[in-house]
């Protein structure tokens, strides 16, 4: 059997070790755009804090490609699937024959429709290489925008902000991580940042991005053509001024960080025949809808266990589980995926903040408690669906969370202990005697259904 | 491959909370001496297991080395992982950036945030590199506690 993987993240790295679960012989060929050897990619703003060496960057061992016989062909892009002879083309014109292709190409930054976004000195905060140029350009007392307060954009601020950067984040969103938290937590989030000396501007679009006059060169903005981008301001040759917001106000800055969100890169995937939707949709198996071809992580889209669609859940977590099911399923396993829960767990300037399924939702079929003391960093919200556990956000303290998290994925009725769901001492020991004896994940939620 | 793990009858436990003393000691700077470590150790670590107790009810909850762990899957880093010798789930300290997603992620709650400067991962090792009978198995006063080996 001949594998070939596309991309060299989280879902392919599982992939590769979900095949060889099965099959100890096949070969796999891995191909990735990115010229590094797998990394993780959330140590990207330890790297820049200075925290994590570029040795120590790794996802998986230095031997790991050799230890299970996989070909690497790093630093080129796949630039076609051909799925009628199974071939994939690369951009260098070689081609690789397959018999089972998994499509794990991640996703890139979203390009803000903002004027100025070409401009050297707009960096973002996805890869290795934007952290690379980025640790040249952050010095003490250098002043910064990043744009938007979620998850990237919060670790952005805060790494700058540890090698002296002056860090203003700005956002559309009344508070920082709006994404997965609620109001009251959100708040904890933007005080604990104030702390560390970042300034918030909430609420406030960007307009423009600027330069000075002599920047007249335009780049596309897509993210294959940032090393060009970004050795252009490395060597001094254009530099940003600026940034201007809707309210009419400006911000002077030497450099600034867009983290706006990320789109699937799905690219490859066209004219293939492979069902494209927001991501690539697979199905439990982590098939596409032409066979022979899998996707899983950032480009897939899957079903959704706490949304009940699918969704691209563009978390490590899932990519991960995603990929080894596709990985076991490629090598003829048999492996179904019940469905993934979007699941963050942060270190906010030393503030934990940890979120699963509908960590912030409201509405008239959900059921919201509270509890806590958000000035004294300590907040927890849970959020019920039918008197099923349908979400949850820790703040200050996330101590067991993971039983929460599992009881997401149990969908077992919580009402009989669900104010218990509010302590921090929540535990096992609180669940009704029949779910505690069942309670086995051993091997996941395999163990766990066939009880 | 087997793998080993501590496992709990809960109806020899009194949550005394003995294992945790131990196993607090086991991890310490003074193993073996329990004085010092509660008294001398700066840095003394958290305790690798979970004593549950609600009424009559109470067991000494560890990690369980699930064969499908979560909390590697989740691990953002690579620092957690299976060991190739001993089957048992692990954390190489080093490369662990204390983000806490296995805490979030492990459905036992068996996995603790570390104590110290550079907070890790916290989770039952087996007393692997130190002792042939894990700590809270051998001082446990009711023998509660005792190593399962899991053929695979």
């Amino acid at each position: 059997m001949r594998y070939v993987i596309i991309g060299n993240s989280t879902a392919a790295i599982a992939a590769v070790e979900g095949i060889r679960r099965v099959d100890a012989q096949g070969a796999i060929t891995l191909v990735a755009d990115e010229a590094y050897p797998t990394y993780s990619r959330p140590l990207i703003s330890y790297y820049l804090e200075g925290r994590v060496a570029e040795e120590d960057m790794g996802y998986r061992p230095p031997d790991f490609y050799a230890r299970q016989g996989v070909q690497v062909r790093l630093g080129v892009r796949a630039a076609r699937v051909e799925a009628s002879s199974r071939r994939v083309v690369l951009e260098d014109g070689d081609e690789l024959e397959y018999d089972r292709l998994l499509i794990a190409t991640g996703s890139r930054p979203l390009a803000l429709p903002v004027p100025g976004l070409e401009r050297p000195g707009v960096f973002y905060f996805n890869r290795f290489d934007d952290v690379r140029a980025l640790a040249r350009v952050a010095a003490p007392r250098r002043k910064a925008a990043v744009v938007g307060a979620g998850l990237t954009g919060v670790k952005a601020a805060e790494a700058l902000a540890r090698v002296g950067v002056h860090v203003t984040l700005v956002d559309l969103a009344p508070y920082p991580l709006s994404a997965v938290l609620d109001p009251a937590g959100g708040e904890m989030v933007r005080r604990r940042l104030e702390t560390a000396g970042i300034t918030l501007r909430m609420g406030c679009a960007l307009e423009e991005f600027v330069g000075d006059s002599r920047t007249a060169q335009v780049f596309p903005g897509e993210w294959q053509d940032l090393k060009e981008k970004y050795r252009r301001c490395l060597v001094g040759q254009h530099r940003l001024t600026g940034v201007r917001l809707q309210d009419g106000s400006s911000l002077q800055v030497d450099f600034a960080v867009v983290a706006a969100g990320v789109v699937p890169n799905v690219e490859v995937a066209e004219g293939t025949g492979v069902e494209i939707h927001r991501g690539i949709l697979v199905n439990e198996r982590m098939e596409t809808s032409v066979e022979g071809i899998y996707a899983a992580g950032d480009v897939a889209e899957g079903w959704d266990l706490v949304r009940k669609e699918r969704r691209v859940i563009a978390t490590l977590p899932n990519a991960y589980r995603q990929g080894e099911i596709a990985g076991v399923n490629m090598a003829g396993g048999n492996l179904a995926f019940a469905g993934g829960v979007a699941m963050n767990s942060v270190n906010v300037c030393g503030l934990h903040v940890a979120s699963a399924g509908l960590s912030n939702a409201e509405g008239p079929e959900l059921e919201v408690m509270v509890a806590g003391d958000p000035p004294r960093w300590r907040y927890r919200r849970i959020t019920l669906r039918e008197g099923r556990l349908a979400g949850f956000a820790c703040i200050g303290n996330v101590g067991r969370a993971g039983i929460l998290t599992a009881l997401i994925r149990a969908e077992v009725d919580v009402r009989p202990f669900q104010l218990r769901l509010l302590d921090e001492g929540f535990g096992l020991a609180d669940l009704p005697e029949p779910v505690r004896r069942k309670w086995d994940w051993e091997r996941g939620e395999r163990s766990w259904a066939s009880r | 491959m087997s793998s080993k793990r501590v496992v709990w009858n809960e109806e020899a436990c009194i949550g005394c909370r003995l294992c945790q003393v131990h196993c607090v000691t086991a991890h310490s700077r003074f193993p073996g001496d329990v004085l010092k470590a509660f008294k001398l150790d700066p840095q003394r670590p958290v305790p690798r297991l979970v004593v549950e107790e609600t009424g009559p009810l109470s067991f000494a909850l560890s990690c369980r080395q699930c064969e499908e762990p979560e909390c590697v899957k989740s691990c953002l880093t690579g620092a957690l992982g299976i060991d190739r010798q001993t089957g048992t789930v692990k954390v190489e300290e080093a490369r662990c950036i204390g983000c806490w997603t296995c805490v979030v992620a492990c459905p036992y709650g068996a996995i603790r945030a570390g104590a110290g400067d550079h907070p890790v991962a916290s989770k039952c090792d087996l007393c692997g590199e130190t002792r042939s009978v894990p700590a809270c198995v051998e001082f446990c006063p009711n023998e509660a506690l005792r190593v399962e080996e899991r053929g695979v």
